[in-house]
């Protein structure tokens, strides 16, 4: 049977393995932290033994509400259209290729492979490709002189036009109302499914916060002493349809390995109920594709909340209608030499990685599946 | 009646799948063409059309560019590969057949680790290589894609013993087997395919990256998809040049994924639990 010198050796393995992550993932990460909370040199940040302060919250705070960081609040909020952008885009692409494959078309292992193919591309390759096709006076712009229209002459990268825009100092207002409206969401939906102590312990506090929130309670916690506009910036739609051209591949296998988990019983007993194949697709496929669809998210979620390599092959890193946190995390610290500053855009971007990822992880391995 | 509304919805949809399939290539046709052109013949205005004698000096010029970093990739690529799943296959063993206490803890904590922005350890892990002396070079960038390679190598090969059956081990026990035994002869013959998968995977992921090669090694050590950045990111770049680098870079992958597509499939659903 097995020995106790083979369990005490079968953890000897590991734990070189568990060790280093546990340096380079969690020992960096609590470093990163650290540097974050300090002033770390200043402007002399690389010498050999920088002066470090520790100051507190005043990196993130200079973030948020600092006069000199506007940059960096644009940047989140490219962050979060492009985000959303992409991965509606995505799915949605994926969803529309997978259920016509899934109609014994010919050919299928054909435009399988092709719509697959950029998947297996670097950003760096897609990034250059897509920068020459969105030249504002060649590729894709010279598409309608073709036909015998007049060339467009949109700058698809370097544009400055910003749509929804909205004012940063109103941000804290919306923020609280929305958390409030969801937990009054969440107190609703326990309630009517008889939860009623889950329903008082998020109803009531979500019922106080909106209370507060539209008593003008919210609108207590300025952020700046001015009005600060940011929008959606147009220039990034070319780097949402160069990504979408790459990963839509994936969401596309995704909903195919799906579909074809379906046991075609399922159908077959919906169509002898007089289901139409719309209503099989609407009220059979679709619902069964759910999880599919919690799992896309997550993985492109958090790929387009970390984009780096992307836009900077196609605009470069200096660009700012299209710049993003991971990429002026890259700027700050290493050609800035802000350490302290570049941390602390780091630790923002991996909270919000973070909030993605943990529940679901928690969630898949409770389950055990992973 | 029904019979021809299906077959006109048909024929419907196989046009519009072509339709769809050409637009997803014209980034390659257009790769491809330019890539052909000589200097002179790259005109805005003129960017659809093929050009009329293919250039192949720009491959030639990309080639001789692009040889060192091509270099540095093969180099990294593979040793990165073959070490993260010779390791990622030995911890994919231990965690899966060899539960100890805690392991039901360690698994997620260590999958967290491939999810995580690599911004959150960049600047701790730069002044880490530097003391170490491993800033800069090809062996640093070995250890560092060796190092956040593990958890999907362990993740991935975790799932795969999984479908080892218990009864297999246990009369191996019977017949004398210790732990190394157990690998040596029962696990790893059955690990051929997860091998595949996962070295399709580290390849790519691996050749493709770029934030650790722009911030970790220095220009003499640099990957090709840094060169290529550079020299597309460039002033006044005459664009055969990082067209035919854009198709040097391309081409292993996607050899590698014309060829294996089905295990590279197999690598991207694995529980799509991946970044």
């Amino acid at each position: 049977m097995r020995s106790r010198r083979d369990q005490i050796m079968a953890i000897l393995v590991v734990l070189p393995s568990l060790a280093l992550l546990a340096v380079f993932v969690y020992g960096f990460i609590a470093q990163t932290v650290y540097i974050s909370l300090t002033d770390w040199g200043q402007g002399a940040a690389l010498a050999l033994k920088p002066e470090i302060h520790f100051v507190g919250a005043y990196n993130y705070r200079e973030l948020f509400t600092g006069f000199l960081n506007v940059r960096f609040r644009q940047d989140l909020v490219n962050m979060v259209f492009f985000t959303v952008m992409f991965v509606a885009a995505s799915l949605a692409l994926g969803l529309f290729l997978a259920t016509m494959l899934d109609q014994r078309i010919r050919g299928e292992a054909v435009f399988r492979t092709i719509f697959l193919f950029p998947m297996s591309l670097s950003f760096i390759v897609t990034g250059t490709i897509w920068r020459w096709l969105l030249q504002p006076r060649g590729g894709v712009n010279v598409l309608p002189s073709l036909v015998g229209l007049p060339p467009a002459s949109f700058l698809w990268l370097s544009s400055r036009d910003q749509v929804l825009q909205f004012n940063w100092q109103t941000l804290p207002y919306f923020v609280v109302l929305g958390a409030a409206l969801v937990l009054v969401a969440w107190g609703l939906w326990s309630a009517a499914r008889r939860r009623f102590r889950a329903a008082a312990l998020t109803g009531l506090p979500g019922l106080v916060l909106l209370a507060w929130a539209l008593a003008g309670g919210a609108t207590q916690l300025q952020t700046l002493p001015f009005q600060e506009p940011h929008g959606f910036n147009l220039a990034l739609i070319g780097v949402v349809i160069a990504a979408t051209w790459q990963m839509s591949g994936y969401t596309m296998a995704l909903y195919l390995a799906g579909l074809r988990t379906i046991p075609d019983e399922l159908r077959e007993a919906a169509r002898v109920d007089g289901a139409s194949t719309l209503q099989v697709y609407r009220y059979v496929e679709l619902p069964l594709l759910a999880p599919i669809t919690w799992s896309a998210i997550i993985v492109l979620g958090h790929i387009a909340l970390k984009i780096f390599d992307l836009v900077f092959a196609m605009a470069g890193p200096d660009n700012a209608p299209t710049s993003v946190p991971a990429i002026l995390m890259f700027l700050t610290t290493f050609r800035g030499n802000e350490l302290a500053k570049g941390a602390s855009i780091a630790v923002i971007l991996l909270v919000m990685v973070s909030l993605l990822i943990v529940p679901y992880l928690l969630a898949s391995f409770r389950t055990g599946r992973a | 009646m029904y019979q021809r509304g299906a077959r006109i919805s048909r024929w419907f949809l196989q046009a519009l799948l072509i339709l769809l399939a050409v637009v997803y290539l014209i980034p390659v046709y257009l790769t491809l063409i330019t890539s052909l052109k000589a200097p002179a013949d790259i005109n805005l205005m003129t960017a659809w059309k093929p050009p009329a004698h293919p250039y192949w000096a720009s491959y030639a010029t990309a080639v001789s560019k692009f040889a060192s970093s091509l270099k540095n990739s093969v180099v990294l690529a593979i040793s990165a590969t073959i070490l993260s799943a010779a390791l990622g296959s030995i911890n994919g063993y231990v965690l899966c057949k060899w539960e100890f206490p805690g392991a039901r803890l360690v698994l997620p904590l260590v999958v967290f680790g491939m999810f995580i922005p690599y911004q959150s350890i960049l600047v701790p892990l730069f002044q880490f290589m530097r003391r170490i002396g491993l800033y800069g070079g090809l062996p640093g960038l070995v250890l560092v894609h060796v190092v956040y390679g593990l958890p999907i190598t362990t993740l991935l090969f975790r799932s795969f013993y999984a479908e080892i059956p218990d009864e297999l081990l246990g009369a191996a026990f019977i017949d004398g087997a210790d732990f190394f035994g157990i690998y040596r002869w029962l696990v790893l013959p059955l690990s051929g395919p997860p091998f595949l998968v996962v070295a399709i995977w580290q390849f790519t992921q691996i050749w493709n990256e770029f934030l650790f090669a722009v911030t970790l090694a220095r220009p003499a050590y640099q990957p090709i998809t840094v060169a290529l950045a550079n020299l597309a990111g460039g002033q006044a770049v005459s664009w055969n040049l990082p067209m035919a680098g854009s198709v040097l870079a391309a081409l292993p992958t996607v050899v590698v994924y014309v060829l294996l597509g089905r295990y590279f499939i197999r690598g991207l659903l694995a529980g799509a639990l991946k970044g």
